[in-house]
């Protein structure tokens, strides 16, 4: 394997004088367009920074508005349709000499002796981003070996001292373990490993925990945490999550459709956020330690890059939107006394060249739209009462598939859905929840338990004994909201076909009567009549999502199952989309079975919510008490590993970081599911009995040996 | 809601958002520029099928021995500064060393070229008795006294022989093509849709089909057809036989698409809306994968075209008097065609253009089939 080693080059040399000698990392301007079969986009569009040594930038911003393209920009490592049109890229390599990355060529000699060496990135997603055909320890020392010549031996052992410091058990025999034999964690971790073992200075981290479990991820960020100042690095870091913002960042820099619009101290960010991109961001994400009540979104969607609005890019959403400046000029960058720099006319209203019409509104406090109390939910009687429901998948081996063993995806559950109410399902990956929302709707029949539902005209019906044919009947008042908008949506036929589906299967209606139908649906869930002529392909995340909504509202069910059903979408979309979901609650007396892995969400729409680990409940109860007084160990770790968008609420002092992963769903503990985990566990009943979901003082109900006997801490 | 009003014309991006799949897969394909050269090739070969009493200019039956390995003769275009296209009569002599036939052209004898002239009797589609044809030129005697590409031993004009001969290659793969679409969609959709053992024994099936070796099976089952019978009657077995083991590839990819769509979220969406399995199979899930199947289709015309021509070239397909690529190539497997009269291999000419405008069609149909990935 060939050797590159740094060298202080020519051009280094002539930059030397003029480089900062405190910043590790100087960009100015950078402007970098993609060749699409649609013309040219620019992609990042005057993208400028300054990194100073060992401090940690968070680079945030809504899907599109190019912050991972920036980042491949910044290591010479742009798709083959991507080109750095302008700017300067300034970076203080590790000899002291300073080096303009613009000039030199992507893949020549130089960029490849900085990455893995200088500069590091560590990706989102590690099963596509390690070598499927390669060991761990394959690719780390290679690594090493590109960089430094040493022995086989050396850069073996060097690995596995890597793999132990990143938080890996049993490094030496992991070092030869294949990628997909490691949890989304453990991989992660190995990607750590990969990027830091020859100690760079400055490391890119392109979302790297948005693809994990929070538990996970809090794990994740603790270790980079550590590696940071230990290392000395300075680190730019992408997100779109703002608990991670206040968590990691010293200073944050806010992007919008490839500008910054706003770069603050992180908190100043936090408490006096200045562009209203950035104040609209801050109000419309959900808090765990927030309260019950409407979000206030953003308006309208994202542009495309194609179709960028004249002037400022926000300014179609923009509530404090000056027509005839905003629109037509692009706003200068100005910087402001406490060190922000924001990019907005607002500030600098004396430079425009229009005169303005009126004096330009300020809003400088965040306010949180708590202070109405919230409306009381109109809880009625049971609707579908779970009893030790149970979903076992087998797993066949061989040839003729023999059942070896069973994955027990649901292993006991018993709940009582009420009519009215929003039920919030809550566990991380190999929790169960999605299958138990599959199976309550018959899409998995039962292994074993009942599912009796409660019909409008009184009877009751177990559905997890209904033949096929009959499950007709019960679908119409159960209906389902599903995760993927891309993948949910037939892309085949146009929009109209799709909510109308359900009704022409159930011969409802049909004609002129189903099509004004179809035109009322879309109207109830915020799109425009004509859209029903669309194909899904014209139509954003969030649109889709109104679509499935709307799917799900045709045939007016009492309750409805929603998978996930706002996780996949940027924040902004998401406070839209959770708002129509509680006005549709409010105006049709729904009730929701919300199953997701986001507590903030969860807290925010929910009024009771049950936690799942390992296939079983095991808490459940009002949603605003179990946050804020959990009776279960696993529910206080959950909730300690959530970060909260506020750099002040010492969550990284207070948070419960779970040893050891989640167990294998096909051979779970004896006893209580979590006791391997749990800190509170006393190796003796814990590991023998398992806990039943007993009802505790408070109306809530806990599955814990010790749960009257704890006084854990939650959300505030 | 608010709508972002973009700062192009919204028509333009309205006709986007409102195409079906078919439109995007049409402007998809039209960007592939060899695809659309191939198509266009294709439509032009079926369109001399169709017609092939009209493009052909001589009784493609009718030889004369007078008439007997006549090298081709260009249509000069001009006389002398005119334009008037027209051949040259031409006179036969014997070498007397070689014995060979050589024939020159007269200068004396022009013979007018005309454009829908009248020659040979033919049934236009099978249907109109005519006797136009596209273009024609006659001699004094009323023979027909073009030689586009020369003639066969037999004095048989070669040019309209290849016309004839690309009616019969062109569409008689196409009942083999048919039979194995049937046969293989259906099977591939129930191995994809029901799995486990069904999909173990079909796959397996499949295997075992695929490693059979083509030309000992042909020529096999084609010692084993009847003697007594005709040669179409003959070709049309062994066409049936084929595509009883070609089916393998359309079942593959039928299955393919069927177990990736199974696990998609707008199939059990549809089954939550209540529609009918056979709904959910025909409305939901085949549109999705039509266009594949065309692709898949249109690639196995070509195979089926080489196997009818490789087999009538090694005499086990058709015989004379039926006409057909192979056929004709097949009267040229001797040295003297190679050596002396090299024109009788113009036969596998179309062939290869027939088989590359094939290939390059279902190439483009094949990457135009998914519009929807980027």
């Amino acid at each position: 394997m060939q050797q590159i080693h740094t060298q202080g080059s020519l051009s280094a040399q002539l930059l030397a004088a003029k480089a900062d000698p405190d910043y590790i990392l100087d960009v100015r301007d950078l402007a970098v367009d993609l060749k699409t079969e649609d013309g040219f986009v620019r992609a990042v569009d005057g993208f400028s920074l300054k990194l100073r040594r060992g401090s940690t930038v968070c680079i945030v911003g809504e899907s599109g508005c190019g912050k991972s393209i920036t980042a491949r920009a910044l290591l010479r490592l742009l798709p083959d349709n991507g080109r750095i049109t302008a700017g300067e890229i300034r970076f203080r390599a590790g000899d002291g000499s300073a080096v303009d990355l613009t000039r030199e060529e992507a893949n020549g000699l130089m960029m490849r002796s900085l990455r893995g060496q200088d500069m590091a990135l560590i990706f989102q997603e590690p099963m596509t981003s390690l070598s499927p055909i390669h060991t761990i320890g394959d690719q780390i020392t290679e690594m090493i070996h590109l960089h430094d010549q040493v022995s086989h031996e050396e850069a073996r052992r060097r690995a596995t001292n890597m793999l132990a410091r990143v938080g890996i058990p049993r490094a030496e025999t992991r070092l030869d373990a294949y990628t997909f034999q490691l949890s989304g964690g453990m991989r992660q971790r190995a990607m750590i490993a990969m990027a830091l073992i020859n100690r760079p200075q400055f490391l890119i981290a392109d979302e790297p925990t948005t693809a994990l479990d929070v538990t996970t991820q809090a794990q994740i960020l603790d270790l980079l945490r550590e590696l940071r100042t230990d290392y000395g690095m300075s680190v730019v870091f992408i997100t779109h999550d703002l608990g991670v913002v206040a968590e990691m960042a010293d200073e944050v820099v806010v992007m919008y459709l490839g500008a910054v619009v706003e770069r603050a101290n992180v908190r100043d960010f936090f408490h006096s956020p200045q562009h209203p991109y950035s104040q609209a961001l801050l109000r419309s994400t959900p808090r765990p330690d927030g309260v019950l009540g409407r979000l206030e979104s953003i308006q309208g969607t994202v542009p495309d890059p194609l179709n960028r609005p004249l002037g400022c890019g926000f300014n179609p959403r923009c509530q404090l939107c000056i027509r005839g400046l905003c629109d037509v000029e692009e706003p200068p960058t100005v910087a402001l006394a406490n060190g922000t720099d924001v990019k907005c006319w607002l500030y600098a209203p004396e430079r425009a060249g229009v005169p303005l019409t009126g004096q330009p509104a300020k809003i400088d406090k965040l306010r949180q739209i708590a202070d109405k109390a919230p409306d009381l939910v109109q809880v009625g009687g049971t609707i579908i009462d779970v009893k030790d429901l149970k979903m076992h998948f087998g797993m066949g081996k061989g040839w003729l598939r023999h059942p070896v063993g069973a994955i027990r995806a649901v292993d006991g559950i018993d709940l009582d859905i009420r009519e009215g109410e929003t039920l919030g399902i809550v566990g991380e990956s190999g929790s169960g929840k999605t299958t138990l929302g599959k199976t309550i709707i018959r899409i998995y029949e039962p292994t074993a338990g009942e599912m009796n539902f409660h019909r409008r005209d009184g009877s009751v019906v177990d559905l997890a004994h209904l033949k096929s044919r009959d499950l007709k009947a019960p679908r119409r008042d159960i209906r389902m909201i599903f995760q993927d908008p891309y993948s949910s949506l037939n892309p085949r036929t146009t929009v109209g076909n799709i909510i109308a589906e359900p009704l022409l299967v159930n011969k409802i209606l049909s004609g002129a009567a189903l099509e004004a139908r179809v035109c009322k649906l879309l109207e109830r869930v915020g799109l425009r009549a004509e859209y029903r002529h669309r194909y899904p392909h014209a139509l954003s995340g969030g649109q889709r999502q109104r679509i499935g909504i709307a799917r799900a509202l045709a045939l007016e069910p009492r309750i409805i199952i929603c998978d996930e059903a706002v996780s996949a979408l940027d924040v902004s979309v998401q406070a839209q989309i959770l708002n129509l979901l509680d006005d549709l609650q409010k105006e049709f007396g729904f009730t929701y079975l919300f199953i997701a892995h986001d507590l903030s969400v969860v807290r925010q729409i929910c009024n009771r919510t049950a936690v799942m680990y390992l296939g079983q409940v095991v808490e459940i109860g009002q949603t605003d008490r179990l946050f804020e007084r959990p009776m279960h160990p696993y529910t206080e770790a959950l909730l300690s590993a959530v970060p909260v968008p506020d750099p002040d609420a010492n969550v990284k002092e207070r948070r419960i970081v779970l040893k050891g992963e989640i167990p294998d769903p096909s051979n779970p503990p004896s006893g209580c599911p979590f006791h391997t985990r749990c800190r509170y566990s006393d190796g003796k009943r814990c590991v023998a009995e398992v806990p039943k979901l007993a009802q505790t003082k408070d109306g809530r109900k806990a599955a814990c040996h010790y749960a009257e006997s704890f006084e854990l801490r939650g959300q505030l | 809601m608010l709508d972002i009003v973009s700062s192009r014309a919204n028509s333009q991006a309205e006709s986007v958002y409102c195409a079906g799949q078919w439109t995007l897969m049409w402007r998809r394909f039209l960007r592939h520029r060899l695809a659309v050269v191939g198509g266009v090739i294709v439509l032009l070969l079926y369109v001399i099928s169709a017609g092939a009493g009209f493009f052909a200019y001589a009784d493609p039956e009718a030889g004369s021995a007078t008439r007997s390995l006549i090298p081709p003769q260009p249509i000069a275009l001009f006389n002398d500064g005119r334009f008037e296209p027209h051949v040259l009569g031409l006179k036969r002599v014997r070498d007397p060393q070689t014995f060979q036939l050589v024939y020159t052209p007269d200068p004396e004898n022009r013979i007018p070229v005309r454009i829908f002239g009248e020659g040979f009797q033919y049934r236009l589609f099978g249907l109109f008795p005519t006797n136009i044809h596209l273009i024609m030129a006659t001699d004094e005697a009323g023979n027909n006294a073009l030689n586009l590409a020369g003639t066969d031993v037999q004095g048989r004009d070669f040019f309209s022989r290849m016309v004839f001969a690309t009616r019969v290659s062109m569409t008689i793969g196409l009942v083999g093509v048919t039979i194995s679409l049937l046969l293989g969609v259906t099977l591939g959709a129930i191995s994809g849709l029901y799995g486990d053992l069904v999909d173990e024994t079909i796959q397996r099936i499949i295997d075992i089909l695929n490693s059979i070796p083509t030309i000992p099976l042909w020529m096999g089952i084609a010692a084993s057809v009847p003697p007594d019978w005709e040669p179409t009657q003959v070709y049309f077995a062994v066409t049936i036989i084929i595509s009883l083991i070609g089916w393998t590839d359309l079942a593959r990819v039928t299955r393919g698409r069927f177990l990736a769509m199974r696990t998609e979220d707008f199939v059990t969406a549809a089954r939550l809306d209540g529609a009918s399995e056979p709904r959910v199979i025909f409305k939901h899930m085949v549109p999705s994968f039509l266009s594949h199947i065309i692709a898949a289709t249109t690639l196995a015309v070509p195979a089926m075209i080489l196997s009818e021509t490789a087999l009538s070239f090694l005499g086990l397909g058709l015989r004379p008097p039926a006409i057909s690529w192979g056929v004709l190539l097949q009267q040229s497997q001797n040295v003297q065609a190679i050596a002396m009269t090299p024109w009788l291999l113009l036969a596998a000419i179309p062939v290869i253009v027939a088989v590359l405008a094939f290939n390059f069609l279902g190439d483009g149909i094949r990457d135009a089939a998914d519009p929807y990935s980027r």
